[in-house]
């Protein structure tokens, strides 16, 4: 069924040429591994360079601008100009600073936002670990990501950073719950956590049809765990200056920024595989259509980013205790009783 | 279309060099980025400031250049844009700002005030020339100048951090 464009067929050849020069089958699975494992950095430390220079050119697009033009053809090296002089910064300290908690809170925060990526199927069999609990590994490795937010708040030694840090707590927590529950319904309906079985139970109607107001109530959320706008009270720059990256210099800055982006690749990735059938469509290969739904995803988040003004955070957290947590829970009621009489009458 | 043939293997390889391998130099990259990458700082002392926004939404557009990315916090920003007038009692808390941001830092003086102090050069209140407090890069003149004044300053900056030796020291 999958033609030579798949990516599984493409790691098949490539198996086929280890094979020749390696004596030991063992030795070619550890190659592919490390394959494996250099293709998925890959994206990710591309994947802040390229949203970058595509948030800043959708963002002058929402505005009728142009956006970077100057630096390389179209603006494209805008961001690498970034990086190297971020790179090249001073790093400073603050005197006061805790200094094993700071230095560990940008690395601590990127390592979820990477280990998410093992269970992402790019496409039909192109999954580095197809766990039985893919779903479950998400929530919890995604979950991790709070702790750092309140490291790097408490241990810059700064009144800014304690309260991003302190908010950033509150409202991961708090919209972490409506996230996991609009993701149960998807779970009740595909009858596994395993993300190839999710995506092969969308062969024929994608999720985003049977569960609509779950994709609502994902999106909102996923928007609030990922801290952009409308969600970025964690560094509302009018109230708390940059929140808890307000001490950070440079390198250490820049993998927050890597870290974020990260995110917002992942939350995409999991809006696609869950609601908008992973690689399933017609004519083009399964990888294509996987890009093309992210691109879609990321598109829209940056859309609420440049056209939403930012809450309050009493707002924000009434609107996810009230409205977003009944609405999940009432749509795991809803799906529950339609399953119930599906069975009941097919 | 040229075709040339390449005789002996060292010519040969020497060909594959030059067509797959760039030199620079460290210095050259680190320029380039620099002045390519200029964050502001984005603080505002008077009717100045307004023509900076003004520089950053969609008429002037300082994004083009890849300079409309406003920090909030001075740890991340690398240029100082004194935009207004500044007083004796703000001069304390700018300097710190300065103080706060990391190498390598710029700072551009925006009209008048900030140049000299302006009309109110007299004044009790006001220092006379942000220069008197800090180290300016670049001046511009205008009261307020134009965003594209705003503009030229900074490529002007640019100019000077890809050349430092345009810059002559005065002796």
């Amino acid at each position: 069924m999958q033609e030579i464009t798949g990516l599984f067929k493409i790691a098949e050849i490539l198996r086929g040429i280890l094979g020749h020069f390696l004596p030991d089958p063992q030795l070619v699975d550890i190659c592919m591994s490390l394959i494996n494992i250099g293709a998925i950095f890959t994206i990710i430390s591309l994947t802040a360079v390229v949203l970058v220079y595509t948030e800043r050119k959708v963002s002058a697009f929402m505005q009728r601008r142009s956006g970077p033009n100057r630096v390389g053809p179209g603006g494209t090296l805008q961001s690498v100009a970034d990086m190297i002089k971020l790179m090249a910064k001073e790093d400073i300290m603050p005197a006061g600073a805790d200094k094993w908690m700071w230095i560990l809170a940008p690395i601590l925060l990127f390592i979820p936002a990477a280990a998410v990526f093992v269970v992402f199927p790019f496409d039909n069999k192109a999954i580095f670990a197809d766990l039985n609990i893919g779903i479950f590994y998400f929530i919890a490795m995604s979950s991790q990501s709070v702790l750092p937010f309140l490291m790097a708040g408490w241990a810059s030694n700064n009144k800014y950073s304690l309260v991003g840090g302190m908010r950033t707590v509150a409202q991961m927590l708090s919209y972490e719950v409506p996230m996991v529950l609009s993701i149960l319904g998807i779970v009740m309906l595909a009858g596994s956590m395993r993300m190839s079985t999710i995506v092969a139970a969308q062969q024929h109607t994608w999720f985003i049809v049977l569960q609509p107001i779950a994709f609502v109530v994902y999106v909102i959320t996923a928007t609030a765990e990922i801290n952009r706008a409308p969600f970025d009270l964690v560094e509302g720059e009018s109230e708390i200056v940059a929140g808890p990256f307000t001490e950070y210099t440079g390198m250490r800055w820049a993998l927050f920024f890597l870290a974020e982006y990260a995110n917002l690749l992942a939350v995409s990735v999991i809006a696609t595989t869950l609601f908008l059938g992973g690689w399933n469509g017609p004519w083009l290969p399964g990888w294509v259509w996987f890009f093309l739904k992210v691109g879609g995803m990321i598109f829209l988040f940056m859309w609420f980013r440049w056209t939403f003004p930012r809450l309050r955070i009493d707002q924000l957290m009434s609107f996810g205790w009230k409205v977003l947590l009944p609405l999940a829970l009432l749509n795991i009621i809803v799906t529950g009783i339609g399953m119930y009489i599906y069975e009941f009458f097919s | 279309m040229e075709v040339t043939k390449l005789e002996s293997q060292e010519e040969q390889d020497n060909d594959l060099l030059q067509k797959n391998i760039i030199l620079t130099s460290f210095d050259t990259v680190l320029k380039w980025a620099r002045s390519n990458s200029l964050w502001p700082l984005s603080s505002g002392l008077a009717c100045c400031a307004i023509e900076m926004m003004s520089a950053a939404a969609a008429r002037f557009d300082l994004s083009r250049f890849g300079y409309e990315v406003f920090r909030a916090s001075p740890r991340q920003a690398d240029l100082l844009i004194v935009a207004g007038t500044v007083t004796w009692a703000m001069a304390g808390p700018l300097k710190r700002l300065y103080e706060q941001m990391p190498e390598p830092k710029y700072v551009i003086a925006m009209g008048s005030c900030a140049n000299s102090g302006g009309p109110f050069a007299d004044s009790y209140s006001v220092v006379p020339g942000v220069d008197k407090i800090l180290p300016v890069d670049v001046y511009i003149p205008g009261c307020p100048p134009r965003p594209e004044a705003l503009i030229h300053g900074m490529l002007e900056l640019k100019r000077k951090i890809k050349n430092p030796e345009v810059a002559r020291r005065k002796s």
